[in-house]
């Protein structure tokens, strides 16, 4: 019966690792796939409101974002502490309504949807919560002005509970 | 014979792997962007003649949200947490108030069979609410409260929405997937009993999109 003793002495048999790197490989490509690299660094400081009817923006590729926000340390010694419009990762430096820059962004961004979603695209507007509505508002008359009609206001998703309220 | 070469030592294999791994693991952004989705009114043609929209007066709400954030609704100072309720009722007029919007009788049709509240033909007959929100605000009117308000008054025909899908088809209207003809003919048909109409154009011209 000496088939079934079992060895003594010899302490916990290591595990095999040697299916580890593929693991490991299968995870990394995943998160290569997953990654989508932040394009645009934003240059100005965003804290985006929150509401409870938002809903996720489905589509990213009819996605371009407008910033609004006062500007981050480094780009306030350039531009001042006044409110500032970023387009993508363009930021805007011109006084008044910048119809022209939003207009030419519009169309930029246009010309880079296919032909069947050039009318679907989205306009994000992600907009510190404590920005005055004037700048808003010149962007969105701006908007209009370039027929870019879709827009977004962005937020982020606030729970609450039932018959209890802020 | 030629000799052969090596082997590569494989062992650092998954080290590497690792590092590279780590690397994306920090670098992911996963955020999906989330907000509120709104349809701006097309700018006016500027050779067109201002005309003159005649609106009437029961018809519209005005919102109104000052310097200092204070919120005005219909003439009085309300408190944004009663703002849904005001809107609901301001939509569906329930009891025939002369100063709420007129309720046009009107017919919505919905796939037949889809319901068995509704007439073997699917066609809806009802009352619509001719009901214009006009959303106003200052220049200095913080974004944030803004947002609000607008949330509430999206929140108030979402509401209605939900409510009318939950009755008549057993559902939550967000559930709705519009990839299905039946169920998005379902939306849109709700869509035109309870008609998101929130105008956020200039103060000027109240009448907005209907």
């Amino acid at each position: 019966m000496s088939k079934f003793t079992r060895k003594k002495g010899k302490g916990l048999p290591s595990i095999n690792t040697s299916s580890l790197p593929d693991i490991v490989f299968m995870l990394l490509f995943f998160f290569m796939v997953a990654t989508t690299m932040r394009e645009t660094e934003v240059q100005v400081k965003v804290k985006v409101p929150e509401a409870t009817e938002v809903k996720k923006l489905e589509k990213k590729s009819l996605v371009s974002y407008i910033y609004i926000g006062r500007p981050i340390a480094h780009v306030a010694k350039l531009y001042g502490t006044e409110p500032l419009i970023q387009l993508n990762d363009k930021l805007v430096s011109v006084e008044g309504i910048p119809y022209e820059s939003i207009q030419d962004f519009v169309l930029f961004e246009r010309e880079k949807l296919p032909e069947a979603d050039k009318n679907k695209m989205v306009m994000s507007l992600r907009i510190d919560e404590n920005i005055p509505m004037g700048k808003v508002d010149d962007v969105k008359r701006a908007l209009r002005r370039a027929k870019a009609l879709i827009i977004n206001y962005s937020a982020r998703k606030e729970y609450r509970e039932q018959g209890r309220q802020r | 014979m030629a000799r052969s070469t090596p082997e590569v030592n494989g062992g650092s294999l998954a080290d590497i792997a690792f590092l590279l791994l780590i690397f994306f693991l920090v670098t992911t952004t996963m955020d999906t962007d989330t907000g509120i989705t709104r349809l701006l009114p097309p700018e006016p043609d500027p050779e067109q003649e201002d005309v003159e929209v005649r609106v009437n007066k029961r018809n519209v709400l005005v919102v109104l949200l000052n310097r200092s954030d204070l919120l005005m609704v219909g003439g009085e100072v309300m408190d944004r947490l009663i703002l849904k309720d005001k809107t609901i009722e301001f939509f569906t007029n329930p009891l025939n108030k002369e100063d709420l919007p007129v309720m046009d009788f009107t017919e919505v049709q919905f796939p037949p069979g889809a319901s068995s509240l509704l007439p073997p033909d699917g066609m809806w007959r009802g009352k619509v609410s001719k009901g214009v929100i006009s959303l106003q605000n200052d220049r200095s009117t913080t974004y944030g409260k803004y947002l609000q308000v607008q949330n509430e008054l999206v929140a108030a025909v979402n509401t209605l929405r939900n409510d009318f899908c939950k009755l008549y088809f057993d559902k939550e209207y967000a559930d709705l997937n519009i990839a299905n003809p039946i169920e998005e003919e379902i939306q849109s048909g709700i869509r035109k009993i309870y008609k998101m109409n929130i105008s956020e154009s200039e103060p000027k011209n109240i009448g907005g999109r209907n």
